[in-house]
């Protein structure tokens, strides 16, 4: 899908100084709620793109649906851009922020 | 009516009369013709296609479109921009690329086996179409009592019946591959 290539650049052009004090802090990827995506949908792109197993798929599912959202992945701002873009492509709505 | 999608032995089966698989059809035709706005020009650039365009990309106008390519960061206009700029002709190149898959897969209907590769394209490309469709229809989660109480000269009505027959497909499809997992 041109992931690689097209995340990539986003990180060259942002401006060091900001970004130097967050460096070890992590980014996280937030699903949230939507009346269209189906549960067991939602549950089998938890496990098929994110390998978790179908436990701990649901229970994110249930937060999404339940809570309104759910963090279903964390790391650097580059992966969490990648998850993001993977999760839009599922047709998942996707955000990413970082964690306060 | 269709069969629901089946797992079988050599692959994902699923069979439609030929009135299904020409709605069908048309409704990824109109998937492709909404997404196919002119990004796809970029694939005529080399450069442009390897590092996105450099324009900035705003969220689409189209509530249909934005909700398929929802902004990436919420309280960060500028980085939404950005990551548009890097993704969205990809994104789309690949759902316009799914829709005209499932659509040709289709022929004139009867029974379609599935290799595992078309089953994904076929899930991603139906989730599209009722996310499409379900944004047109502003459906909530309570969307069967709103939908079921219209009267059937409704044109939403109609609507609502193509969309729920796309969830029911939906569903199936994602039971049947639920069993590789």
């Amino acid at each position: 899908m041109g992931v690689e290539m097209s995340v990539a650049p986003v990180e060259v052009e942002r401006p060091a100084s900001d970004e130097d004090v967050r460096l070890d802090m992590p980014w996280v990827t937030i699903v949230w709620n939507d009346p269209v995506n189906l549960m067991s949908y939602v549950t089998y792109v938890f496990q098929s793109y994110f390998g978790y197993a179908k436990d701990q798929a649901e229970k994110l599912m249930l937060d999404v649906h339940l809570k309104g959202k759910a963090v279903v992945s964390s790391g650097t701002r580059e992966e969490m851009e990648r998850d993001v873009n993977a999760m839009h492509a599922y047709g998942l709505w996707a955000t990413l922020e970082h964690q306060s | 009516m269709s069969s629901a999608f089946q797992h079988t032995r050599g692959g994902v089966a699923v069979r439609f009369d030929a009135a299904e698989a020409a709605l069908l059809r048309k409704l990824f035709g109109e998937l492709v013709e909404l997404l196919d706005d002119g990004a796809g020009d970029a694939d005529d650039d080399p450069l442009t296609s390897a590092v996105g365009t450099f324009e900035p990309r705003s969220t689409p106008d189209d509530p249909a479109v934005a909700r398929l390519f929802p902004d990436a960061y919420r309280d960060d206009e500028e980085a939404a921009s950005d990551f548009r700029r890097y993704t969205e002709s990809d994104l789309r190149s690949g759902k316009i690329d799914a829709a005209r898959v499932a659509a040709e897969s289709l022929g004139d209907g009867g029974r379609l086996v599935l290799t595992a590769e078309q089953a994904q394209t076929w899930l991603t490309a139906l989730n599209d179409l009722r996310l499409t469709l379900g944004t047109r229809l502003s459906v909530t989660e309570d969307h069967e009592q709103v939908f079921g109480a219209l009267p059937d000269d409704d044109p939403r009505k109609q609507l609502w019946y193509v969309y729920d027959w796309l969830s029911y497909l939906q569903q199936s499809l994602v039971e049947a591959l639920a069993h590789d997992l």
